[in-house]
């Protein structure tokens, strides 16, 4: 979805002999661009070609919508993006740490290891339901939870990896100045860490979303961008249910473009990002 | 066995009282590989007084660098007894006796220049005024003073080895061990940075472990010039250096690479590492620029 684009857009390779300023206006209009090909043609279907709007609801009648019911939508935005957000803190915080535990103690990371590889397996909104029920028909913990789960894969993953990536010379050059274990810590396993870190916590804002938004559909309370896509749907208002689809679309983006701009904050001077002019 | 030393007009001659900065007896290495045993070092024995500048000279693989390691205590020899000032290897390592400078330069990327420097008194507790005044020193000393606030993925591989001498000498150790620093230097930068290491050591007092493959580059420095022969690795001959005769090595100026008595000693350790051997055949990886 909303993020495999922005990656491909990011990831593709400056052309040769186009300067950088050109490069940065072409990764912004393009995409731009063709978006407004594509709602060109999407309205076009509907309004020239006469696809029922019933069916398909043109761009235009969706935006109406959208601004119609702008209030609920940015309360549904709220309650959907907390839920993310919670799980997405609590996610990361709960992998580094544990992480942490892997790196230093081989036992730890031996017995997390096939439990983290379930999790990962697990489709995670099969949980949904459960805890759904557990937590009772009122609790936004189910949803959180999910969320928290989901973010907690990719950050663990990718901070053991990252906890792994000291070089032996620098190694040798913290043995040598006697560094206490804390010291290493600070000085050098959490920095090489670092973009390992950020990644993880780039890709669980993705799933934070998405995961939060679809244990919505398995029940507990309502007002969230989830339960309302279901209900109007199932109302069958198919408008109001893709302008909640496009409040979705722009949270999960918000949340990517956040943690994207963190890491690119943080890691103006990590190895990964050097640039030769 | 004995221990091939030099019993002439060089400095350790002088009466000196202080326990040798390194003392190697008997010391094997022998690293297990999947593919089996690598001996990389066989019954070594060396030892350098406080204040003497050693350097290591042998062709690629002959164990030298191994042998510094083992002196860092960041290896443990197989066999045989290892002394720094007088303390195991591992004390000495605890109570910070040495700075170092590894082949590669090693140097933090994500820390500025000057946050690399400050690296070893910042994990020592070194105030941050004095850390800071102490920085730019030693800034100033390796001619990276304009580069402090540069990462080093900005600066050329040369200054980035700078930057990790600068570290070295960071907190004035009574011993230096440097592993090839001089090795990606352009030919002035490193006469330069020689004359300052003599310089530093001479003013310091430091004892100076130096490896290298610049029989030029070892013979200008040391007192002694220690070759070494691979497979397995061991010491061939140590080689006094007699340049200055009664000279101290403060004195060691630029003349001196001029001087009959340079090229004499440059034929000398030439011919240690060749082991008698015309000159030209084997001791492949060294120079003799
Ligand atoms: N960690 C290790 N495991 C296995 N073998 C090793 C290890 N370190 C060094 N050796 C072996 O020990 C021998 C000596 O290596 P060392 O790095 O000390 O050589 P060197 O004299 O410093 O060479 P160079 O001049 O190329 O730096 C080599 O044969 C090398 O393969
Ligand atoms: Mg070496």
């Amino acid at each position: 979805m909303s993020a495999g684009a922005v990656t491909a857009a990011t990831a593709a390779g400056r052309p040769k002999g186009m300067s950088p300023r050109t490069e940065t206006t072409l990764r912004i209009v393009a995409p731009v661009a063709v978006g407004i090909i594509v709602l060109g043609i999407w309205q076009f279907l509907v309004s020239v070609v006469g696809v029922s709007d019933y069916l398909l609801p043109s761009p235009a009648s969706i935006i109406e919508e959208f601004i119609a019911s702008w209030d609920s939508i940015v309360q549904a935005t709220l309650i959907t993006g907390t839920n993310a957000l919670i799980g997405l803190v609590l996610g990361s915080i709960l992998g580094i740490l544990l992480a942490a535990l892997a790196a230093r103690w081989r036992a730890v990371d031996r017995m997390s290891a096939p439990v983290v590889a379930m999790l990962a397996v697990v489709p995670i909104v099969a949980l949904a339901p459960v805890l759904n029920s557990m937590f009772g028909a009122d609790s936004q913990f189910g949803r959180q939870a999910i969320a928290t789960l989901a973010s907690f894969v990719p950050v663990f993953l990718n901070t053991l990896r990252g906890f792994r990536q000291t070089a032996p010379v620098h190694r040798d050059l913290m043995k040598a100045y006697a560094a206490s274990s804390g010291q290493v810590l600070r000085t050098l396993t959490l920095p090489t860490a670092r973009p390992f870190i950020l990644t993880g916590i780039r890709i669980a804002s993705s799933l934070a979303v998405i995961s939060a938004l679809v244990a919505e559909y398995f029940g507990g309370p309502r007002g969230g961008l989830g339960s309302l896509i279901s209900t109007s749907a199932a109302s069958s208002q198919y408008a109001r249910a893709w302008a909640y689809v496009v409040a979705s679309i722009a949270l999960g983006l918000l949340f990517y473009l956040a943690t994207l701009a963190l890491e690119r904050l943080l890691l103006r001077h990590a190895p990964q990002v050097r640039r030769r002019p | 066995m004995s221990e091939p030393q030099d019993a002439s007009g060089s400095r350790q001659d002088r009466p000196t009282q202080t326990t040798p900065a390194v003392e190697v007896h008997g010391v094997d290495k022998v690293f297990e590989t999947r593919s089996g045993h690598v001996q990389a070092l066989e019954s070594i024995d060396l030892t350098v007084a406080a204040g003497e500048f050693v350097s290591l000279i042998g062709p690629s693989g002959c164990g030298k660098s191994t042998l510094m390691r083992l002196v860092a205590d960041l290896d443990e020899p197989t066999a045989g007894d290892l002394a720094v000032f007088g303390k195991s290897a591992r004390q000495a390592r605890l109570d910070q006796e040495y700075g170092i400078a590894f082949q590669q330069a090693g140097l933090l990327p994500w820390r500025t220049v000057a946050g690399n420097v400050a690296l070893p008194l910042e994990l020592h507790g070194v105030a941050s005024a004095a850390r800071a005044s102490r920085v730019a020193e030693l800034l100033d000393m390796v001619g990276l003073a304009d580069f402090a606030d540069r990462h080093p993925d900005q600066l050329s591989g040369g200054m980035q080895q700078r930057v990790a001498i600068a570290r070295a000498l960071a907190e004035q150790p009574r011993l230096l061990l440097m592993d090839e620093p001089f090795g990606a230097l352009d030919e002035m930068t490193r006469e330069k940075m020689q004359t300052e290491l003599v310089r530093i050591s001479a003013e310091t007092g430091a004892a100076v472990v130096f490896v290298t493959h610049s029989i030029p580059e070892a013979v200008f420095l040391s007192d002694r010039v220690v070759v070494m022969s691979p497979r397995p690795g061991r010491i061939r001959e140590i080689v006094p250096m007699r340049l200055g005769a009664e000279a101290e090595r403060a004195e060691r100026t630029e003349e001196l690479r001029e001087e009959r008595a340079f090229f004499d000693m440059v034929t000398a350790v030439r011919e240690a590492l060749h082991g008698g051997s015309p000159v030209g055949a084997g001791a492949r990886g060294v120079e003799t620029r």
